[in-house]
């Protein structure tokens, strides 16, 4: 049962076959079989599930009218706060802290009637790429429990791929869906910016975070957009206009005629030959569905990695300030006769990890009088030139492709005294966060000189996101159909009961 | 004290002012979420996870305090920019809940405007244009209690208190571009920049402006620079300044401060400065020498502000009377003297003044009562006007009652201070205190002889026409009837009887 996918899960639901609460239990059980190994857990809100399910059980025995994914499982990155659920952001600065209130992903979600598992690990306020920067250990990614998971989002893309829940919530800076999809095998998409509220997102960097679905199909990613999508007055910069049918899209799957971009610049050179392999195939499947195949040219995403390092740093550095020990979160140093900046030092000393210090100091940095100008200035531009170059690429194709990462999964420690490296991974995503639009992951296959699995990228215009949808289908049925089997059969057995 | 005299500083040097006004907005709820922003409630009542700075909250813009922002640009001559944004303005402070506040920075809402203000000068009557550089929204911060210690600031405290209720009320700051060229007139002129805008702002309805409650609050930039010098002097800001009258206290006091130094040679420190409201003087702050960097950038949880040119002009259309050219109006149709508009102006009752005359009072009569006796017994009771019970529409009935004859001035006075002292409305004092004006010639007459028999001699003198002499009879006639006579009619009556025509 908790091998099928969120659709099928709802369909059996509808159709009287199972109870929500027999699927959630079969889930909590299948999280206490393998997460001791996976830990793609930070807090498994069993109770609450439990209640969440009967509930979804009673409003369909009274016949209630349902959303499609009402009763299913889902598992919250720990950046979503949930009323009276310990948020943490993978930080001891928010140990043992409760929200109030809930972010309206969760509201939506709730509204939904989906039943939400827990909150899943991540790297400390979201920065990384691999999980390896939670205050409470690594993820560890089910294909080869000594890789890493991806990160930001590592626990929602490992939860998915070691079926401890069909659904998931991501966010996306600059690649936490799609990077963590694209290594364990799983499908994510980060919605054009806006499309889903960030409020109770806890903020990393206002201005490229942006909240998305997780599954293991195109479909079930699709259901779970719709539920979390829409307009919401609580957030300011949220689109004031209709969702996009991405359902629709990834029902149909329709690529005739469509027309897809392959970026020039996102390809060759310091891409893994695996990932090269299995892109090269799939865009010769994509062919054959009816799509025209076209290159394109971005010359500027070269610089879009400096310029995320300068623009997410310093919207981070003031969105952090305010874990200063007085209100909320932890509190370290107050004794007698204690300042309350000696509190904030200490607090800010023994809460934050290093790679959130890193950033800070980086974005305190960048935005320091006499430097703003050189360093956020200037990265402004360079996102705006990254926006022409995508509208230039879009006059020409439908929706642009690329590998998702230049690798496959690395191993669990190999990058974590090279900043530098780490951030070479998000080199395909960052673009895609910097000009607002949609982006998509799904798997291509593995590859052959490491057996893991490759993430294939797929960007469409801001608010064309069911574009993304149709070709992410149509390649997801291809190589169904050439593969004979979901590619997450081919992943090794983590034990336990399936 | 200081050996160096007022005249002496002007003397020498002419001060440059900049003025900097913050005015909380009167909106029902915060700037940036819905919460209340009634003044004075239990701490910490007023808060959500938006104005506590909950991880993954987000603010979004109080509209109504856009309107009024754009009103203040508009009532002070300034261009509404078709496109502003907010900005992050980064520090650290317990009271700020985000450690930083959303302000507005290279691209304020209102920009170049000015006000004119008149003062009173050796040469008559003067005004002065003070240049706007700009209008900008904000939010303001929470409030610290420092506990402990004998300053009652941080430093040196046991412990401190934090209250945000006060945590993203809007704020309107209002900043003048230099101000020279006032002269020895500087303190009065920046009194007088202060107490238009007061006016405007409370004419526009858009904030209580009470200074006391710090819902107005102004920090004054003073540097000196000799005279027929174009380098401009180091300045310093002084905060704290709480009424009008410290805003010329403060001016003035910091002129007399910096010229001690710049005349022994020492330099002025770019620093804040706190207004001390017993002794008139500033105590150094924080010192601004090396410039704070609040790492400013534009807010990325706010779209920019782009107001439709339409909207503008519809509230352009919808602006009240300007404050100054309502008093030039109303002092053509009073027929007042400057001084005594000066005086109307001071004791703050030109807005009761117009409305006692707008229910029929005589404009006179109106202001004489307001200036004169109710003045005399706020002062007396050390309250404001506003705080006494009496009202415009009182003042109207007993203004009409003593034309009418119902009442002779002294009488008026009495029930005046009837309603003042809470016995209700003017009929109801007159009736409870059995107050009522001796108009029977009857009962006139019957006292008019009973003195002139009683003061033969006197009478006789006034037979005899010396007419001075009446003044006496008339007091005593006045006695006889306990003041509730009309003193003219009882001199007609009187000089009639003794055979003088009355004039």
């Amino acid at each position: 049962m908790i091998k099928n996918s969120a659709a099928e899960m709802a369909q059996s639901l509808a159709s009287g076959a199972t109870t929500s609460v027999a699927l959630t239990q079969a889930h909590l059980d299948r999280i206490a079989d393998v997460d001791s190994k996976v830990r793609a857990f930070l807090h498994v809100d069993t109770e609450g599930a439990l209640k969440q399910a009967a509930d979804a059980d009673a409003a369909r025995a009274r016949g209630e009218k349902l959303s499609p994914l009402a009763g299913v499982p889902l598992a919250l990155k720990d950046v979503l706060v949930q009323k009276d659920v310990p948020t943490t952001c993978g930080s001891k600065i928010l140990e043992g802290w409760r929200p109030p209130y809930d972010s309206t992903v969760v509201s939506k979600l709730k509204n939904a009637g989906v039943v939400i598992l827990g909150k899943t690990n991540m790297d400390e306020f979201a920065m990384g790429s691999s999980t390896e920067n939670s205050a409470y250990g690594p993820t560890h990614n089910p294909w080869d429990l000594t890789r890493i998971p991806g990160g930001s989002g590592g626990g929602s893309s490992a939860a998915l791929a070691a079926f401890e829940a069909p659904l998931a919530i991501g966010t996306d800076t600059g690649g936490s869906i799609r990077q963590p999809a694209a290594v364990t095998g799983t499908v994510g998409v980060k919605p054009t910016y806006g499309g889903v509220s960030r409020y109770g997102l806890v903020a990393f960097s206002s201005s490229l975070d942006q909240a998305g679905p997780c599954a293991r199909t195109v479909l079930d990613t699709a259901l779970l957009h719709e539920v979390i999508a829409g307009h919401d007055p609580k957030d300011s910069t949220s689109i004031n206009a209709p969702v996009p049918q991405v359902v629709a899209a990834a029902k149909s799957g329709d690529v005739k005629g469509m027309k897809i971009g392959v970026v020039k610049e996102l390809n060759g050179d310091g891409y893994q030959s695996g990932v090269r392999q299995r892109f090269e195939e799939s865009l010769e499947l994509l062919a054959q569905a009816g799509a025209e195949i076209v290159e394109v040219s971005a010359p500027n995403f070269e610089y879009a990695l400096a310029a995320y390092y300068l623009i997410a740093p310093s919207e981070a550095s003031s969105n952090l300030a305010r874990f200063d020990a007085m209100r909320y979160g932890l509190r370290v140093g107050d004794a007698d006769g204690a300042s309350a900046e000696s509190v904030m030092n200490m607090t800010r000393e023994v809460g934050f990890g290093r790679e959130v210090k890193r950033r800070i100091l980086l974005g305190t940095y960048a935005l320091s009088s006499g430097y703003y100008d050189a360093y956020y200035g200037s990265a402004q531009k360079v996102r705006t030139l990254i926006t022409q170059d995508f509208n230039n690429a879009f006059a020409k194709c439908d929706v642009m492709v690329s590998p998702t990462c230049p690798t496959t999964a690395f191993k669990i420690g190999e990058k974590t005294n090279d900043p530098l490296a780490m951030y070479l991974n998000d080199i395909a995503t960052i673009p895609v966060n910097m000009a607002g639009i949609g982006g998509m992951s799904l798997p291509c296959g593995v590859a052959p000189e490491d057996g893991l699995p490759v993430g294939f990228q797929i960007m469409s215009p801001v608010m064309q996101d069911q574009r993304m949808y149709s070709v992410g289908a149509a390649l997801e049925a291809a190589l169904l159909s050439k593969w004979g089997a979901p590619l997450l059969s081919q992943a090794p057995s983590l034990g336990g009961a399936a | 004290m200081s050996a160096l005299t007022y005249e002496d500083v002007i003397s020498k040097y002419e001060p440059v002012l900049g003025l900097e006004v913050h005015v909380e907005l009167n909106t029902n709820s915060k700037m940036f979420c819905g919460c209340s922003t009634v003044f004075g409630a239990e701490p910490n009542t007023q808060t959500c996870p938006v104005c506590l700075a909950l991880p993954g909250a987000l603010p979004v813009v109080n509209e109504k305090a856009i309107e009024s922002t754009i009103l203040i640009g508009l009532a002070l001559n300034c261009s509404i920019a078709p496109f502003s944004r907010f900005a992050r303005k980064n520090y650290f402070y317990p009271d700020m809940p985000k450690n930083f506040q959303i302000s507005q920075y290279d691209e304020p809402i209102c920009v170049d405007g000015y006000v004119d203000v008149e003062i009173e000068t050796d040469e008559g009557p003067k005004s002065f244009r003070i240049e706007i550089e700009r209008v900008h929204m904000e939010e303001d911060t929470g409030k610290s209690l420092h506990v402990g210690g004998s300053t009652g600031r941080i430093h040196g405290a046991d412990y401190s208190l934090l209250d945000y209720n006060r945590a993203g009320i809007p704020l309107v700051e209002i900043v003048t571009k230099i101000v020279p060229g006032t002269g020895k007139y500087a303190p009065e002129v920046a009194k007088a920049y202060v107490a238009e805008l007061r006016d405007i702002l409370r004419a526009l309805g858009v904030s209580d402006v009470k200074m006391e409650q710090g819902s107005l609050r102004c920090d004054a930039n003073v540097s000196l620079r000799l005279i027929g010098s174009d380098v401009l002097g180091t300045r310093s800001e002084t905060k704290n300044v709480n009424s009008l009258r410290s805003v010329e206290r403060a001016v003035r006091g910091e002129m007399i401060r910096h010229a001690e130094r710049l005349n022994k040679g020492e330099k002025v420190v770019q620093e804040t400065r706190h207004f001390q409201e017993d002794t008139g003087l500033t105590r150094s702050g924080r010192s601004k020498e090396q410039a704070e960097d609040y790492r400013y950038f534009p807010e990325p949880d706010l779209v920019p502000v782009a107001p439709d040119a339409q909207w503008i002009e519809k509230l352009r259309a919808s602006l009240p009377e300007r404050p100054s050219l309502r008093r030039k109006r109303l002092q053509e149709q009073w027929s007042v003297p400057d001084k005594e508009m000066a005086a109307m102006i001071n004791a703050d009752v030109l807005n009761i003044v117009e409305e006692t005359v707008l229910l029929g009072a005589d404009p006179t009569k109106a202001r004489s009562w307001w200036l004169g006796e109710i003045s005399r017994l706020a002062n007396e009771k050390e309250v404001a006007i506003s705080g006494l019970a009496i009202s415009a529409k009182d003042v109207a009935d007993i203004v009409a009652l003593v034309a009418q004859g119902e009442l002779t001035d002294k009488l008026a006075r009495g029930v005046v201070e009837g309603v003042i002292a809470g016995e209700g409305t003017p009929a109801e004092v007159i009736a409870s205190r059995g107050i009522k004006v001796v108009n029977d010639d009857g009962a006139l007459m019957a006292a008019i002889e009973k003195v002139c028999s009683e003061q033969s001699e006197t009478a006789d003198k006034v037979r005899n026409g010396h007419l001075p002499a009446a003044g006496a009879l008339i007091g005593a006639v006045m006695k006889e009837t306990k003041g509730q006579a009309d003193a003219a009619r009882v001199r007609e009556l009187l000089l009639g009887h003794l055979g003088q025509a009355a004039n």
